[in-house]
């Protein structure tokens, strides 16, 4: 894929039951995401998404326990040999839930905390909390106990607390969850940028595929603890858009008027992804 | 609806008693709220929160659902049939018997919904209900609410959702800084540019398409793909005879 060094994470029939679990929440992945990339991970509720991101940064098997089985690499290193802070600094993840993720007294001492940890002068902390801050739009809030925050404001600082680790991976797991539709998008083109400017790898669990599918060059489906889908987003969505459906992902409005109305005999081309493409097709026809 | 700080979950608490005003006045059936306890409110207005985990504390998924049930006095058979009820229709029966802790953050959702709307309190409040659902479960919830809806309870939604909104189109009302800046039906407010820009959300992808389609002649109220596929359906079918017959 475009602006892809080399490969960041590598996972080989990785597989994982929760332990006192009937069934695997993960059964054998494999799959390699290159440096830079910007994946989009989603699937059903309880599908394994959540689980396969605490793989990444090693919160299973370190605090889940349960079966770990075949073999996850994050930089080359398999996550096994690592301990969860070193991990840490590699693969920056911000919670499903932002709450359980705050602990400090105001905004800015949680931001700062991770930097602070990692032995970097005190101009860089600072440089470092300021640029996160304002990246995650939380300037405002920084003297704020996280308790006195929104829900949305909180998932915010989680954000922020992530980018001022510089991480190399960042994995934000359903992270417009709480967010306003325009906080959504800021954040998400925000998160595009950095990885732009200095090739992070982006992966985000999400169920609404129009809020990333603008900055989101792959797409990775899973259901039952498997990928049963991955590739470009325009080229899954267009192929396996019934499929896709029929699992409950939550798809693009105008890919699903798109093929209601191919169904009809009335359109031909391709499933449009986003808004610009169908206004760009539906003009020219109408104009006809 | 409206942006992160707006108000909405403040407001939501003030509805069973939770928060009560510093000023003003809010009544739950004519009754002012600060002359009656909470555990009366809630019997009346049952509340789901935004984060799952401020309401999950029982050791099976089937006794969270069943506590508030319990908690009133209904009878075993009542209590009983109405857990498997709502089990069934959240899409948690096979996890009756789990623990709430081990499930995922969406699942958790659900039983958090399910432990409410299990007792069918006369208002329900529901702070994002569709935080790490999948279309399917969305869809499910839809037709409970609805459900709920036609059997004369009132709903109050709290929700980021705008593509869920279009779906159901129910009467939003708009706040920002703390204060309601509109009031109107999904389909007026979510295609008005100037509401959408005040109260920090984005149109529906149908919206955002019909303003752009403008100059073809289309309403710029459409919101919901069926309405969508109605409207273009006839454009496109004129079209198609018109290049028949042309050329
Ligand atoms: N416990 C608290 N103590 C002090 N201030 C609070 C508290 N909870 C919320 N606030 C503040 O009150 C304002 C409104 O918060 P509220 O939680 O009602 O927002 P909201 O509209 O629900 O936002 P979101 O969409 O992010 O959930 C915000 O400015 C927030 O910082
Ligand atoms: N801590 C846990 N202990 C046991 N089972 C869990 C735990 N967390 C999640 N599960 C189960 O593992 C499966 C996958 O969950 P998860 O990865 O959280 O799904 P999602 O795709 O919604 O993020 C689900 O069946 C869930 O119930
Ligand atoms: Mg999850
Ligand atoms: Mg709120």
């Amino acid at each position: 894929m475009a602006g892809t060094q080399g490969e960041i994470i590598a996972a080989r029939g990785l597989g994982f039951q929760y332990a006192g679990s009937a069934s695997k929440a993960l059964d054998d992945i494999s799959i390699v995401i290159g440096q830079g990339e910007f994946v989009l991970l989603t699937g059903p509720s309880g599908c394994g998404k959540t689980t396969l991101c605490r793989c990444l940064n090693g919160l299973i098997p370190n605090f889940h326990p349960g079966e770990i089985s075949g073999e996850l690499l994050v930089d080359g290193v398999s996550v096994a040999a690592e301990t969860t802070s070193e991990l840490s600094r590699k693969v920056g993840y911000v919670f499903q839930n932002p709450e359980n993720q705050l602990f400090a007294l105001t905004v800015e001492k949680d931001v700062a905390f991770g930097p602070e940890n990692l032995g970097l002068t005190r101009e860089e902390i600072r440089g470092r909390v300021d640029w996160a801050m304002e990246a995650a739009g939380t300037v405002a809030l920084k003297d704020l106990a996280p308790y006195e925050l929104s829900g949305g404001q909180q998932q915010r600082v989680a954000l922020a607390g992530v980018l001022a680790m510089k991480p190399s991976v960042i994995v934000l797991d359903e992270p417009t969850s709480f967010l306003d539709p325009r906080t959504a998008e800021e954040i998400m083109g925000a998160v595009d940028d950095l990885r732009r400017e200095n090739g992070i790898t982006v992966i985000v669990v999400e169920h609404r595929l129009d809020l990333v599918g603008r900055y989101a060059e792959r797409i990775v489906v899973m259901d039952h603890g498997r990928i049963v889908a991955d590739g470009k987003v325009e080229d899954v969505l267009d192929a396996e858009f019934d499929r896709l459906s029929g699992l409950g992902i939550g798809l693009p409005k105008v890919s699903l008027l798109w093929s209601l109305l191919k169904r009809d005999g009335l359109v031909s081309e391709r499933l449009p992804t986003h808004v610009e493409s169908a206004v760009k097709m539906l003009s020219q026809r109408l104009s006809n | 609806m409206g942006e992160n700080g707006a108000g909405k979950t403040t407001l939501a608490k003030q509805l069973n008693g939770l928060l009560r005003p510093t000023l003003g006045r809010v009544t739950v059936d004519g009754d002012d709220t600060t002359k009656k306890s909470v555990a009366q409110l809630s019997r009346k207005v049952g509340i789901v929160f935004q984060n799952p985990d401020h309401l999950l504390f029982s050791e099976t998924v089937r006794d969270e659902v069943g506590f508030a049930l319990k908690n009133f006095g209904f009878e075993l058979g009542v209590i009983v049939k109405q857990v498997e009820r709502t089990l069934e229709a959240l899409d948690l029966a096979h996890y009756a018997d789990t623990s709430p802790f081990l499930l995922s953050g969406g699942e958790r959702k659900r039983v958090a919904l399910a432990a409410v709307l299990a007792w069918e309190p006369d208002y329900l409040i529901l702070d994002e209900p569709t935080i790490g659902q999948d279309y399917q479960q969305k869809e499910r919830l839809r037709n409970f609410i609805l459900q709920l809806n036609s059997q004369g309870k009132a709903v109050v939604m709290v929700t980021h959702d705008v593509e869920f909104v279009a779906e159901c189109n129910p009467k939003v009302v708009l706040m920002s800084k703390g204060r309601i800046v509109a009031q109107g039906q999904a389909d007026e407010i979510l295609s008005d540019d100037g509401l959408i820009e005040k109260a920090s959300l984005v149109k529906p992808q149908m919206a955002k398409l019909f303003s752009q389609l403008g100059g073809f002649g289309f309403p710029r109220d459409v919101v919901d793909v069926h309405r969508a596929k109605m409207l273009l359906e006839e454009k496109l079918s004129e079209v198609k005879v018109r290049v028949a017959q042309g050329s």
